[in-house]
């Protein structure tokens, strides 16, 4: 059994409302110093058998043809 | 003339495309349902509004992979018109057969309102039956419609007359990148918008504003009044 984690992030210079609108409510909270907040996705993915390069291959493919919009989003795979 | 609407669970604007496609033929359009991977020979086909699979993970996103997607895809190869509203933009977008991306609206803020609409190329398929520059209204309804594409992208669809329509007098309900409203592929037969020009088709709506995109495609002497 494989374990990743894949991390989206939207590209540097995409505008990130819902990230704008939580550094204003930080600000609400009177959590100052907040310079800037990027919103994110995160998926948790098993993966069956033990082959490591055959799973990355595979957490690659599903960023590029789902997980991710390439086109506004970049992606990183860890696997455990 | 014969018409096809794609129906996908969570869409909601599929009836008002069904209404709009036979009051315009003068008959109903044929629906296809998200599993089927065959589409019948049509003059076009339209990928209606709502929200498909419930926005899951993206807007479109979802719907984008769908099998029914893949023969709207192989359609669009073969020239066949495609129209994809606002969803359906959103779904086109995703599916690769437009490019750019529809991102949250930039004040966060869910729009249902009337905007104006800037022919900006009258020359496409879609828009023949109205005049360069001419500015009409259209509704729009949507939480993601901040068209984004990176600047390569951007120069390519000005320079080649991609973008079709522009929000006009300031009335840029989402922050969208240029003002783009929507746009055509590069063979010119597959338009993407996010306004809804279905809901602005007859009397009763208001205006028919609308119609012309929709008897352009389909090659019918245009009856607009504006």
């Amino acid at each position: 059994m494989i374990k990743a984690r894949i991390i989206v992030t939207l590209k540097t210079g995409v505008l990130d409302p819902q990230g704008k609108a939580i550094e204003s409510a930080l600000g609400n909270l009177g959590i100052d110093g907040v310079g800037a907040v990027r919103q994110g996705k995160v998926f948790d993915v098993t993966l069956e058998g033990d082959d490591a390069a055959g799973a990355r291959a595979k957490l690659d493919a599903m960023c590029e043809q789902l997980l991710a919009n390439t086109v506004i989003e970049n992606y990183s795979v860890e696997i455990a | 003339m014969k018409t096809a609407v794609v129906l996908l669970p969570g869409l909601n604007r599929d009836r008002d495309m069904i209404a709009a496609l036979t009051t315009i033929t003068g008959k109903a359009p044929q629906t296809v349902w998200q599993t089927e991977t065959t589409l019948p020979d049509v003059d076009l086909v339209v990928v209606p509004g709502g929200f498909s699979f419930g926005d899951y993970l993206r807007c479109g996103a979802i719907a984008a992979r769908s099998p029914v997607m893949r023969a709207v895809a192989a359609a669009a190869e073969k020239g066949v018109p495609v129209l994809g509203v606002c969803n359906g933009f959103q779904i086109l977008c995703e599916a690769g057969l437009l490019p750019g991306a529809l991102m949250r609206n930039a004040a966060l803020r869910f729009v249902c309102r009337e905007v104006k609409l800037e022919v900006v190329n009258a020359e496409t398929r879609f828009t023949g039956a109205y005049r360069q520059g001419q500015v009409i209204r259209c509704p729009v309804a949507h939480h993601d419609g901040n068209y984004f594409a990176d600047a390569a992208t951007l120069k390519r669809l000005q320079d080649e007359g991609r973008i079709v329509f522009r929000y006009a007098e300031g009335t840029n309900p989402n922050g969208a990148i240029a003002d783009i409203a929507g746009i055509v592929n590069e063979a010119g037969n597959v338009l993407g918008m996010m306004p809804h020009p279905e809901n602005l088709v007859e009397a009763e709506h208001g205006g028919t504003d609308g119609r012309g995109i929709f008897e352009s495609v389909l090659g019918m002497s245009p009856s607009l009044a504006a």
